[in-house]
């Protein structure tokens, strides 16, 4: 079994070509052997840098390196044997359709001769915990199972150093468990030296020796009872919304009246029939195991998909010429009723320019090039997002990304807000953002449902739950 | 590392870098399967869309510019020798693997049209990816595909009347689509970063 | 449609024994004999013997059959039909051509059904050395093609709810589906780029000479498969020069 690494940064500073300020400067590091450290920080505080520059990804042409930093004495680009790495998405990392081939590829790669490959994928299986055979297709694994096949597949090349980054922020708290688990395994008997990068701190610290945190491009050590703020801390949310007297308002915008669904050329429905109203001026969360139908209900919620079985009907305030079934509106006279966000911002982009972007939805339903032209800018000031008015949005970061999409849902001020997994993957103070412009929504007299994993959202801004 | 500070070049050197990184051999086969599933649904629709062309039927040959776009996107946004020949030959393969009414010979094809989008970047050394390189391997994609039609499939027919009247509506329909959309799309895939590790990602022509 | 679009590891039938450099080898032969063939004999007695090959590849469910086949079946027919409207050699010759392309393409159908890509990368490798990063590298994207499937739908909902609709148009779902394929596209290439980064995390461009875990070994049966092809068709040019009908071409010639 080889050794596990030493990392050691003395002064180490990056800057990134297209940038003047420094993303980390003056960072001094010392990792011993079989050590297991948490870094984290907020989004954009160098954390992201940190990782790549450990891991030899830093693009030499791109950024400027000063100071040292080795991995066993070695700069991390010639170390680059000795590390493995774990990334976020895991549809990004698997290179095979078999399980066994995808453990084996790494294997191949180092010319290891074919005899003395397939013991070492077993064992590298047998180590993350994996429960299937090695014919298992990797297209049907979970997340969870993917990220444990990606670590299965680093551990096989014997690793002194695993360097993690962000492994969970693509999975929901059943697949996180996986993954945590999967690490804590690997790491149990210290073979190797462990580092995590990751801006959700909590759910490692049971795993970790020590934490450290990126702070504005320096490191800041934490002491061993240290434990993160909770991001609803001081959190002030704008009062609900007051129930207007008009009798008429009193019910449901949109409700699901035994709505179910079940794919074209299957059997077994995505969602049972369900019952669900969503009451103007409040938040409804729907929560519920994988698989339960939670993202096809908010489907047929959002007017996106016809239900199967049941019927979604929408208050006859909303009604277009009196049809009240939302997926039979046209889209430009949906987008002014109902708002969607979905789990993936990108897929929502239609424009090169933020500008346009948030512009494209009151055009689309018959608002003037004036008033979108002055929504746009409201939205823009009001999200932070004026400075990159005219970027494309597929540049921006991931924080950015939601709030955008966010912004384009509101932009055609809808009366219902159907949102998928909001808060997925993102940092605390993203976090605080997104739960505040809801509550806003709400205090307008909105109906806001919200699909989500996200015990903390539920807790701080839901008014009913429904689990599925 | 230790002490040293490596800078960022101001002035990259224009020569291209020849050897093949795994981004630039992964790209080029998403690429190519990408492409390999438009062909697929090109090849349900193209039956579709040529029937009311058949009062002259060369001009349904105004549909083939879709196929020979993964050549030339690929060299103009990869810019390594063989990029398009890759690019072609893998979307010929995918499309053959979703199914494909060309059957095993469509490989041929796809190696071919390839190659002919590889003359035209060869005819530039490699160097430029402009409009005129574009332009240039559309057309010789175009030929190259025209070529291998009219002596497979259309051998019987008159020189003139079909061979000729083809081959330019083929070379049309390649300059088209695969000449100007394909740098098009090179530059607005460019726009979105996605292409932030390549030289075609980088700069402004 | 979701069933020809499943990539996954392929079902183990008969065929699935002859080693892919075989199958292709038999491919290029058939390919070439009908290729230089403009008879109406030459194919026909080339596809009778495809159509027995298709319980070997595991294609007995008319289903499964009129799934793989109907591609090529619509193919086909608008070859015959062209070359029966503008050729000058009448209807037998239509047909001749429109077996041809049948000929031409089951091969490649039986090769599918019942070839694994991996396997076929791998023999590809080992046996024609075929580069392997490539090799490597396409069988990665193609992992892709399941996810691209799954984001068109995705993508497609999206669009409505950002007010885009096509409607009844037919120029406005055209772009509609530009929009889809371009949204889909860019996150093919990011997708690529962190692949790529995966890739090389686990020594992919490390220089060292890869090895194959999986191996792909040539057998004896891997011959006579190929001798087998070759029989057919000399059976299937015997009996069309013995008819009279024997057209050979020779390609740009």
């Amino acid at each position: 079994m080889p050794a596990p690494a030493t990392v050691r940064a003395r002064g180490l500073a990056v800057r990134h070509a297209s940038r003047r300020a420094w993303a980390l400067t003056g960072v001094d590091l010392d990792v011993a052997p079989g050590e297991r450290v948490l870094v984290t920080g907020a989004s954009g505080a160098g954390k992201s840098t940190l990782f790549a520059v450990l891991a030899g990804l830093l693009d030499p042409e791109a950024a400027e390196v000063t100071g040292e930093l080795t991995v066993d004495g070695l700069a991390p680009a010639d170390a680059r044997d000795r590390l493995g790495l774990l990334l976020q998405d895991p549809d990004s990392q698997l290179v095979m359709t078999r399980a066994g081939d995808d453990v084996a590829f790494g294997l191949e790669n180092a010319g290891v001769p074919a005899a003395e490959i397939w013991p070492r994928v077993d064992a590298a299986l047998a180590a993350v915990g994996w429960r299937y055979g090695r014919d298992r297709a990797t297209q049907m694994l979970s997340g969870g199972e993917k990220q444990r096949l990606v670590l299965a597949g680093a551990l096989a090349r014997r690793p002194g150093l695993l360097l993690l980054d962000e492994p969970t922020a693509q999975l929901d708290p059943t697949g996180s468990d996986v993954v945590r688990t999967s690490v804590a395994r690997a790491v149990a008997d210290r073979d190797t030296t462990l580092l995590v990068v990751d801006h959700d701190a909590a759910p490692w610290l049971p795993l970790v020796d020590r934490v450290v945190e990126v702070v504005d491009g320096g490191l800041v050590a934490h002491g061993p009872t240290w434990t993160p703020a909770s991001r609803t801390t001081g959190l002030l949310l704008p009062p609900a919304w007051i129930r207007s007297p008009d009798p008429r308002c009193g019910g449901a915008l949109v409700a699901a009246e035994g709505a179910g669904y079940t794919h074209r050329g299957t059997t077994t429905p995505a969602l049972a029939p369900t019952d669900l109203g969503l009451p103007a001026g409040a938040v409804t969360a729907v929560t519920g195991a994988n698989g339960t139908g939670k993202s096809t209900l908010a489907l047929l919620l959002a007017g996106l998909r016809g239900p199967t079985v049941g019927r979604v009907r929408a208050a006859q305030e909303l009604a277009v010429r009196g049809e009240r079934a939302p997926h039979r509106w046209r889209a430009g006279e949906l987008v002014t009723r109902i708002g969607t966000v979905f789990q993936q911002p990108e897929h929502q982009f239609l424009t090169g320019r933020l500008r346009d972007e948030l512009e494209l939805g009151p055009l689309r339903s018959g608002s003037g090039s004036t008033a979108a032209r002055a929504r746009a800018e409201e939205l823009l000031e009001r999200l932070g997002l004026a400075p990159f008015a005219d970027a494309n949005p597929f540049t921006l970061s991931g924080g950015q990304q939601r709030r955008l999409s966010v912004a384009t849902a509101l932009a055609t001020a809808p009366r219902v807000l159907v949102l998928d997994e909001p808060t997925f993957g993102q940092d605390a103070a993203t976090w605080r953002e997104l739960v505040t412009l809801l509550a806003e929504q709400r205090a307008a007299g909105c109906a806001v449902c919200v699909v989500t994993h996200d015990r903390d959202l539920v807790d701080s801004l839901a008014d009913g739950e429904h689990p599925l | 590392m230790t002490g040293e500070v490596t800078r960022p070049t101001a002035a990259r050197s224009t020569a291209p870098r020849r050897t093949w990184r795994t981004v630039d051999i992964v790209t080029t086969a998403v690429l190519g399967v990408a492409f390999g599933v438009v062909f697929w649904a090109w090849n349900l629709v193209f039956g579709v869309l040529a029937a009311p062309l058949d009062f002259f039927p060369p001009l349904s040959a105004v549909l083939n510019g879709v196929y020979l776009m993964p050549g030339v996107v690929a060299g103009l946004l990869v810019r390594k020798p063989g990029a398009a020949v890759f690019a072609s030959g893998l979307a010929a393969a995918v499309s053959l693997l979703l199914g494909s009414p060309y059957g095993g010979i469509i490989i041929v094809y796809g190696l071919v049209q390839g190659l002919g989008g590889e003359i035209g970047f060869l005819l530039t050394r490699y160097r430029s990816f402009g409009w005129g390189t574009a332009v240039l391997a559309g057309v010789t994609a175009g030929l190259s595909t025209s070529i291998l039609d009219t002596s497979l499939y259309y051998a019987d027919l008159g020189f003139w009347a079909y061979k000729v009247p083809y081959t330019v509506f083929t070379v049309l329909s390649s300059v088209l689509l695969a000449g100007v959309v394909g740098l098009l799309l090179v530059r607005a895939l460019a726009r979105t970063g996605a292409l932030s590790s390549f030289a075609s990602g980088r700069s402004r022509v | 449609m979701t069933a020809s679009l499943a990539l996954g590891p392929t079902p183990d039938v008969p065929l699935s024994r002859v080693n892919p450099v075989a199958q292709l080898t038999a491919i290029v032969v058939v390919t070439l004999v009908l290729l230089t063939s403009l008879d109406v004999v030459t194919p026909a007695v080339v596809v009778a013997v495809e159509l027995c090959l298709f319980p070997a590849a595991g294609l007995t469910h008319p289903r499964s059959v009129w799934l793989r086949t109907w591609p090529l079946l619509v193919g086909a027919t608008s070859v015959g039909l062209v070359n029966l409207w503008l050729g000058e050699s009448g209807a037998l010759a239509a047909l001749g051509l429109a077996l041809r392309v049948v000929g031409l393409a089951l091969p490649g159908v039986f090769l599918v059904a019942s070839t694994d890509p991996v396997r076929l990368a791998d023999a590809l490798t080992v046996h024609w050395r075929f580069p392997a990063r490539f090799a490597v590298g396409a069988l990665a994207a193609l992992r892709l093609v399941p996810l691209l499937v799954v984001e068109f739908e995705s993508v497609r909902l999206a669009r409505r709810t950002r007010g885009v609709q096509a409607g009844r148009n037919p120029v406005a779902r055209v772009r509609l589906l530009a929009g889809i394929g371009f949204t889909l596209l860019v996150g093919a290439v990011r997708r690529a780029s962190r692949l790529a980064t995966a890739m090389d995390a686990r020594g992919f461009d490390s220089g060292v000479v890869r090895t194959n875990a999986r191996g792909s070994v040539l057998r004896a049966r891997d011959g006579w498969f190929v001798l087998a092809a070759v029989l057919v068709c000399v059976v299937a040019v015997t009996a069309s020069v013995l008819a009279g009908t024997w057209d050979p071409v020779f390609v740009g010639g």
